[in-house]
């Protein structure tokens, strides 16, 4: 099986997700008994970025396309590039972020292929898992397309470790289409702590944490662990964290070893972004909480109280 | 300006789903059904943009079952001028609903198209992509802010870890997310004037479209259920179960 993995990626730096997707690229392959894995890596002064792409396991080679249009990773220039190099292809793989689900429809739609969205687990070379309704239900799809399109959610596929090096073979840029959105700008926040899908632990707040002033409380113990700090819907509704903290899944879906829950109660939208975490830890004011029908620890009481003893004792502890 | 706006029927956002007994599908049977929440968000941009004077019309499409009239007609409540209704029976996949839009929003000569992100039945996050792809405009998904000034627009878009601003040429397509707009309550009065408003009814035979499904639901069953851990009485206990039991500090 020949599968196309469309690499994520800043230039100068790959995602850590297009590993997650590689690793589901082998997964299909060993479904459909063996598979040869090409990754596109499409942008401008991206050698970087396809040098680190070429060293993931199981890849066996990496194509680089070059050019201004592709720079900024813009979904019409993008999808004209796959489209351009995925002749050959049985498969196409995005992982299912914010540029994976952005790009890859144009690309089954001009393919006339039915995509799979946000696969999680791979049944056999046309058989998918994916969730619906907010992850509240798994539905088993089988697809009839010649050429399977689909994005698969990088929590669910553990990335492999590194080879020697595969062939970097540059191609040509696909030409910009006519009818195209322009890239102006991008504010990305600069993270002092782990990204919030990539970190091993993260601690998110919720709305009981009162105010924008009191998440502070959360920064000091995430900076103790080296946690990601992250936040209910409720919280970021109400002002108290930023957008891109956003737990759930109309927000962030993460997986991290450990997952503290503040002040959340646990509405059934931020627990399906955060219930494959290993270890759940639950601090809440009351013990009704339906956040506690999955913390593996839970501790009832005021969180204005528990956190800073919290942070102070793990201070210790991590000290020794 | 003509907007064209999707809206898609949905179990409503409150309603916990269930599993039927036999895993073939979702148990839908008597529940509550309402207009997407994303597409609520797209109509009430639409309006908007019709009372800054930016729009001249607002045309509410739904495609499936004879219910999808409930919808369309909430979407005029908040604003839509009239509807268009596919009526197909069959379960619609986004491929085949973008192509039902393409078709119409060409034979509208539609400048702008708003949808929701995703719905939240499938979680597909497809339809304005491949209807952007297939119309061949460009497209502006995930919008938090849209800004028009003649034939030029400007979005700035939610991506991971932050916002990026986008422009383009009209015609094209917005999908839309949570923080685009807050929408209105509907009122009783314009829920009256929405039944005096007209609907027309189109099959997808009548648009060009085959619908016939590409992929299978083969089952569908219960997330693996996480089991309830223990109440700890206090931090020391917890720092100590985290160190010695779970091992993840």
């Amino acid at each position: 099986m020949k599968i196309l993995v469309i690499a994520e990626h800043a230039n100068d730096q790959l995602r850590p997700v297009t590993a997650n997707a590689v690793a589901a690229a082998s997964a299909l392959g060993a479904k459909a008994g063996g598979a040869e894995i090409t990754v596109l890596v499409a942008g401008q002064s991206a050698r970087p970025a396809a040098e680190a792409a070429a060293a993931l396991a199981g890849v066996s080679k990496v194509l680089l396309a070059e050019a201004a249009h592709l720079a900024e990773q813009v979904a019409e220039p993008i999808a004209e590039q796959v489209l351009a190099v995925c002749g050959a292809m049985d498969a196409i793989i995005f992982p299912a972020t914010a540029f994976g689900k952005n790009t890859a429809p144009r690309v089954a739609a001009r393919l006339d292929v039915s995509q799979i969205s946000d696969v999680i687990e791979i049944e056999a070379a046309d058989t998918f898992k994916r969730p619906i309704y907010a992850g509240n239900v798994i539905a088993t799809v089988q697809s009839a397309d010649a050429v399977k399109v689909m994005t698969v959610r990088g929590t669910s596929f553990e990335a492999h470790g590194s080879q020697a090096v595969a062939t970097i073979e540059s191609v040509a840029a696909a030409a910009a289409p006519a009818r195209s959105a322009q890239f102006q700008s991008r504010e990305v926040a600069v993270l002092a702590r782990p990204e919030l899908t990539a970190a091993k632990v993260v601690i998110s707040g919720g709305r009981a944490l009162g105010s924008k002033e009191n998440f502070a409380l959360l920064e000091k113990l995430a900076d103790t662990l080296g946690a990601a700090l992250g936040a209910s819907r409720a919280a970021v509704d109400a002002g108290y964290a930023p957008n891109d903290w956003q737990v759930g899944q109309t927000g962030k879906v993460v997986a991290p070893q450990l997952y503290i829950a503040v002040g959340i109660s646990g509405a059934i939208q931020h627990l399906a972004g955060m219930k494959d975490s290993k270890v759940i830890v639950a601090i809440n004011q009351d013990g009704e909480a339906p956040i506690f029908q999955l913390a593996d620890y839970g501790l009832v009481g005021d969180l204005f109280q528990i956190i800073p003893e919290l942070t102070d004792t793990l201070a210790k502890n991590l000290g020794n | 300006m003509k907007i064209l706006v999707p809206v898609k029927r949905v179990v409503d956002y409150n309603v916990k789903v269930r599993v039927k007994a036999d895993g073939s599908d979702v148990d839908i049977a008597n529940v509550k059904m309402s207009m997407n929440p994303f597409d609520e968000i797209a109509v009430e941009e639409a309006t908007r943009l019709k009372e800054a004077g930016m729009a001249t019309e607002i045309v509410a499409v739904s495609c499936g079952v004879a219910q999808c009239q409930d919808v369309i007609r909430t979407a005029m409540a908040i604003g839509a001028d009239r509807g268009i209704h596919v009526l197909c029976d069959q379960p619609l996949e986004p491929l085949a609903v973008a192509k039902m839009l393409k078709a119409l929003a060409e034979k509208e000569s539609a400048q702008l198209v708003i949808l929701g992100k995703q719905a939240i039945d499938d979680d597909a996050n497809q339809t304005g992509q491949m209807l952007a792809a297939l119309w061949g405009v460009p497209q502006a998904t995930f919008a938090s802010k849209v800004e028009i000034s003649g034939d030029q627009m400007t979005v700035t878009r939610e991506i991971d870890g932050g916002l990026e601003k986008l422009s383009m040429q009209l015609p094209a397509v917005v999908t839309t997310d949570l923080r685009l707009n807050e929408p209105r309550y509907v009122t009783l009065p314009n829920i009256m004037k929405a039944k005096k408003k007209t609907i027309d009814q189109v099959s997808p035979a009548d648009l060009g479209v085959d619908v016939t499904p590409r992929l299978k639901q083969l089952k569908v069953q219960d997330p693996p259920s996480r089991k309830a851990g223990i109440k700890v009485p206090d931090v020391a206990t917890l720092v100590d179960k985290l160190r010695n039991e779970a091992k993840v500090i």
